[in-house]
């Protein structure tokens, strides 16, 4: 059975310089690479020109590493040339990733001709000490100068990336960077925990006991905070991570917890086109050099393999999962696979029943972990 | 065979671990020219792979080899090998009861240890000629002239004149060979008397059934020879007899007065052949059997469980094959709420109980859960009736107990003045009470104290060797059982009982006992998604409680499309590390928690 409705994510590895806690794939310092990887994203978008042609595309992501650093002709030639190639839904979502480092006010024309309708700024903090620990390349007069050019460039749905648990970070400071941000008033808002990966230098000064982060009672006081305070600005729990204002979650993200198919195009993208999950090369010069040929990855999904990703990935979701969704999909009772593991955290209150929903309680969604992985089969 | 007993002379070597034992036997067997280099593994004796790993001898072997002395005549040498380990105290005590002399090896930088003198005194009270050697000639720090006249000071054996020797680079070797040949005293049996052979080990070959080692002392034994065990009572045709090549059985004609060597019989089981035993002919036995023998009870118990429930059978099986080989190990199947079925073993100590676990785990691939070793009290109930207790689930109702018992060891240790105070107090901290100290010379004191057996079967060793860095050496024999104040000690996870976490202890103890057992319980058990509370528990009263506080943030923050697969990963990791728990009452124990309470003394 063929999907009619697709997104697609656009990956764009290019960084001014990596931060200190990033572990996805994106280099810096090279820019002679800019044109010919966008021309190889021409080149593999082109391969999918006949599966395109029959999908509507919802949504469109360009992500990074840092979109918002190439040129924006780039961006707009590649949603150019995607237009060509599939129709679009007339409202589609397209979204891009802006670092406030790299904001330049002239680039906002190519954007909005290119169709961009949502921009997301990574903020992240406030504070000059926090930003300075993560290693990001701007301050906040920089991510105040983007946000205001991009209100006056016309974008009128706006996302802003803050983290929490951040060295040197207090409930204190956590609050200020939430209402300085929320006092802007962008329609959505996410609020990312610090994950400490493997084989980033903050991991590397982390174990070296280098950073002083905050205990796990502070975290916790934080995304207690957090919720509460969004919430009373009128932001609305979508995710885990995700505050919006009603209406104005990000329906890219929205289909990916929902498992819906996407495109992935780009070094290290991935895909989930009509069960194949799929992930090119990471590889950049690879991906460069031989684009039509970048899959590394492809692995059809099992019945029992979707109906896992379906639980974990939508009970991230406030609202959770739908029981007649699950029916209709799976031609089986979400109870009758799932009873047991189902009942034992209602039990607990960390699950609860709606009308043909079943979702996580705020105390649920901060141990999610351990739940979601009951839901492996 | 013509071989005169004049020309046989039958020995072991006695030493502390690592003072060089095996090498030297290695060099006696190179030197006599029975092994050529090719044929030389280090270390011939110990051929147990486990063996070689630990450096000690957990099984008596023997071999023979030809010695052609320096007064031109040829000698047969049997070298007994005994174990080196307190836990093999019968066994030792048997295999020097075959022998008619032994070599004493002793560091010539460290002296003398306590185990040396405990196997040096056994050898003794079994008449055995023994005479020292002064290894390890070739350290720095050795000083042969100070550890000789130790060895006439506290042994009273003659030893200014012993052979200095380096058994690692071979020198002084010869010396110590023609010293074999003019102080071990060769045999005096007589072969026209009745049969009459001592047992010293056996082992189990799938082909030939039962090998049984023996040292005949009369008479004389051939295949076709009905035999009788006289403590077994069981009977056999002999279908082999043989002597000890390299690493090989050699099958001969006969085995007459004097000598050393094997039978097989066609037995099925080792139990028939009780180290210490005598072998007699059938049809012309002799009139009384050998002194000595014993049937050797476990010492230590502990709950042997498979860590996967499905590989319960596997585990019967393994056991069932380790037993072919070990008549001091025992076993039978037992119940646990919190563990499912396995099986209660007894042991000789926690060293053979180290050694088989280890064996089941690397040689029958099987990953084990541990319940933690006890030993045998004697529970005494009101009705009149007494009941050896060896797993603490089964301690009747402190209403029908009139009142227990436990063993107690006597313990020698030899510690230098140092470290006096120190060992002194460890022994008073684990309930010891001291008989005697001499001071064997200046620096170096031997204290014997009696200490229950509890008290020293988790840490003692360990205990004893940080707090004397090393410089203290400790072995003990059963001593008696003695009336003592002990109670059950059980611990609540989640308020629910664990079977498997409770021990006997002495009360005065309890309720340390039990808070170190939260503590380090408390440790081991996973937070969950909810509080869980640790109790220790005496005759239902809570005496001690922690608590392991619930898991408040566990999250993911970030995933999005490009990391589907790689969040799955993790929450899989999450699943695969709670498969390899218990649940006990909603709560996933870690198979390592079972062997908190051995780890109680580890500051």
């Amino acid at each position: 059975m063929m999907n009619k409705d697709c997104s697609i994510y656009i990956h764009v590895p290019f960084c001014a310089r990596k931060c200190q806690y990033c572990d996805f794939l994106s280099v810096s310092g090279e820019e002679e690479a800019y044109r010919p990887y966008f021309e190889a994203l021409l080149k593999e978008a082109g391969l999918y020109s006949k599966v395109l042609s029959q999908k509507t595309i919802q949504t469109v992501y360009i992500g990074g590493g840092t979109p918002s650093l190439v040129p924006s002709v780039y961006i707009k030639n590649i949603l150019c040339k995607l237009k060509e190639m599939a129709p679009f839904e007339t409202d589609a979502e397209i979204s891009m990733e802006m670092n406030p480092g790299t904001f330049r006010e002239e680039a906002t024309e190519d954007y909005r001709e290119a169709g961009i309708s949502r921009v997301s700024i990574g903020c992240q903090s406030i504070h000059a000490a926090e930003l300075e620990a993560l290693g990001r390349i701007h301050d906040h007069a920089d991510f105040l100068r983007t946000y205001e050019g991009l209100r006056r460039a016309g974008f009128d749905n706006l996302n802003v990336d803050l983290m929490t648990g951040i060295p040197e970070e207090t409930v204190k400071t956590a609050k200020q960077t939430l209402k300085a941000v929320a006092g802007l008033d962008p329609e959505h808002i996410s609020v990312y925990s610090l994950i400490l990966e493997p084989g980033t230098p903050l991991y590397a000064k982390a174990e070296a006991g280098l950073l002083r982060l905050p205990a796990e009672e502070e975290c916790i006081a934080i995304d207690e905070m957090t919720s509460a305070y969004l919430d009373q600005k009128g932001y609305r729990r979508v995710e885990i991570s995700n505050y919006a204002k009603p209406g104005r979650e990000c329906r890219h993200n929205v289909r990916n917890w929902e498992c819906r198919d996407y495109l992935g195009l780009g070094a290290g993208a991935a895909s989930l086109l009509d069960g194949h999950r799929m992930r090119n090369t990471a590889d950049i010069r690879a991906y460069i050099k031989d684009p039509e040929h970048s899959l590394a990855e492809d692995h059809l999904l099992t019945e029992k393999e979707k109906m896992e990703e379906f639980m974990f990935l939508g009970l991230r979701m406030t609202r959770g999962v739908s029981l007649s969704d699950f029916k209709e999909r799976f031609g089986r009772d979400l109870l009758g696979v799932y009873g047991e593991s189902v009942r034992r955290h209602c039990r607990e209150g960390l699950l609860v029943f709606g009308e043909d929903r079943l979702f996580l309680t705020e105390r649920g969604l901060a141990v999610s972990n351990p739940i979601l992985a009951d839901f492996l089969l | 065979m013509g071989i005169s007993q004049d020309h046989i002379r039958n020995f072991s070597i006695i030493a502390h671990i690592d003072h060089g034992k095996s090498t030297l036997a290695d060099r006696i067997l190179e030197r006599t020219g029975l092994l050529t280099e090719r044929e030389m593994q280090d270390q011939v004796l110990d051929n147990m792979e486990l063996e070689r790993e630990r450096g000690i001898t957990i099984k008596s072997q023997a071999v023979r080899t030809i010695y052609h002395a320096k007064n031109g005549e040829e000698y047969i040498f049997n070298l007994i090998d005994t174990p080196g380990h307190v836990d093999f105290n019968y066994e030792v005590s048997r295999s020097l009861a075959a022998c008619d002399g032994a070599v004493l090896v002793v560091d010539s930088a460290q002296g003398i240890e306590a185990q040396t003198l405990a196997t040096v005194y056994l050898a003794l009270d079994h008449d055995l000629e023994v005479f020292p050697v002064l290894n390890k000639i070739d350290l720095p720090s050795a000083d042969p002239d100070r550890v000789a006249a130790e060895i006439e000071d506290v042994i009273g054996i003659e030893a200014m004149d012993a052979p200095r020797i380096s058994a690692k680079n071979g020198t002084g070797i010869d010396e110590v060979l023609e010293e074999i040949v003019s102080k071990v005293p060769s045999p005096k049996g007589s072969a026209e008397e009745p049969l009459k052979c001592l047992i010293f080990d056996s082992v189990y070959d799938s082909y030939k059934g039962v090998i049984v080692f023996i040292r005949v002392f009369d008479g004389s034994i051939h295949p076709g020879d009905p035999v009788r065990f006289m403590a077994t009572g069981h009977q056999d045709e002999v279908v082999e007899v043989g002597y000890f090549g390299a690493g090989q059985f050699i099958p001969c004609e006969e085995l007459s007065a004097g000598m050393v060597g094997y039978i097989t019989a066609s037995i099925k089981d080792v139990r028939e052949t009780r180290v210490g035993d005598t072998v007699t002919n059938a049809k012309k036995p002799c009139k009384e059997a050998l002194p000595g023998y014993k049937k050797v009870n476990p010492m230590v118990y502990c709950g042997i469980y498979p860590a996967d429930t499905q590989k319960y059978p596997d585990l019967r099986d393994a056991l069932e094959k380790l037993q072919l080989n070990d008549a001091s190990l025992s076993y039978e199947p037992e119940t646990s709420v919190a563990l499912g079925f396995g099986f209660r073993c007894g042991f000789l100590g926690l060293l053979h109980l180290d050694i088989i676990q280890e064996r089941l785990e690397r040689e029958y691939g099987l990953d084990l859960v541990t319940t933690a070793p006890g030993v045998v009290y004697r529970v005494h109930k009101t009705d009149g009736t007494m009941i050896e207790l060896t797993n603490p689930a089964n301690l009747p109702d402190p209403s029908e107990t009139d009142y227990m018992e436990e063993p107690i060891v006597a313990a020698e240790i030899m510690v230098s003045t140092e470290y006096l105070g120190a060992i002194i107090r460890l022994c008073q901290e684990r309930r010891g009470v001291q008989t005697g100290m001499e001071y064997m010379e200046e620096t170096r004191v031997l204290l014997k104290y009696d200490l229950p057996l509890n008290e020293i079967i988790y840490d003692f060793f360990d205990a004893l060797k940080s707090r004397s860095r090393g410089y203290a050496s400790f072995d003990y024999e059963m001593k008696e059982y003695r009336r003592s104040e002990l109670v059950k000690l059980d611990i609540l996870i989640n308020h629910e009982y664990v079977d498997a976490l409770s021990f006997i202890v002495f009360k005065d103890n309890a309720y340390e006992r039990g808070s170190r057992m939260c503590e380090k319980l408390k440790g081991e058990i996973p937070r969950h998604l909810f509080e869980i509370p640790i109790q220790a528990a005496v005759g239902g009263k809570i005496i001690a409680r922690e608590t392991v506080k619930a898991v408040r943030k566990d999250v993911l923050a970030k995933c999005y499309g490009g990391d589907i697969t790689r969040k799955r990963k993790l929450l899989e990791k999450q699943k695969e590390g709670k498969k390899k728990m218990r649940e006990i009452g909603n709560v996933e124990i870690p198979q390592k928690a079972f062997l908190s309470v051995l780890k109680l003394d580890d500051e």
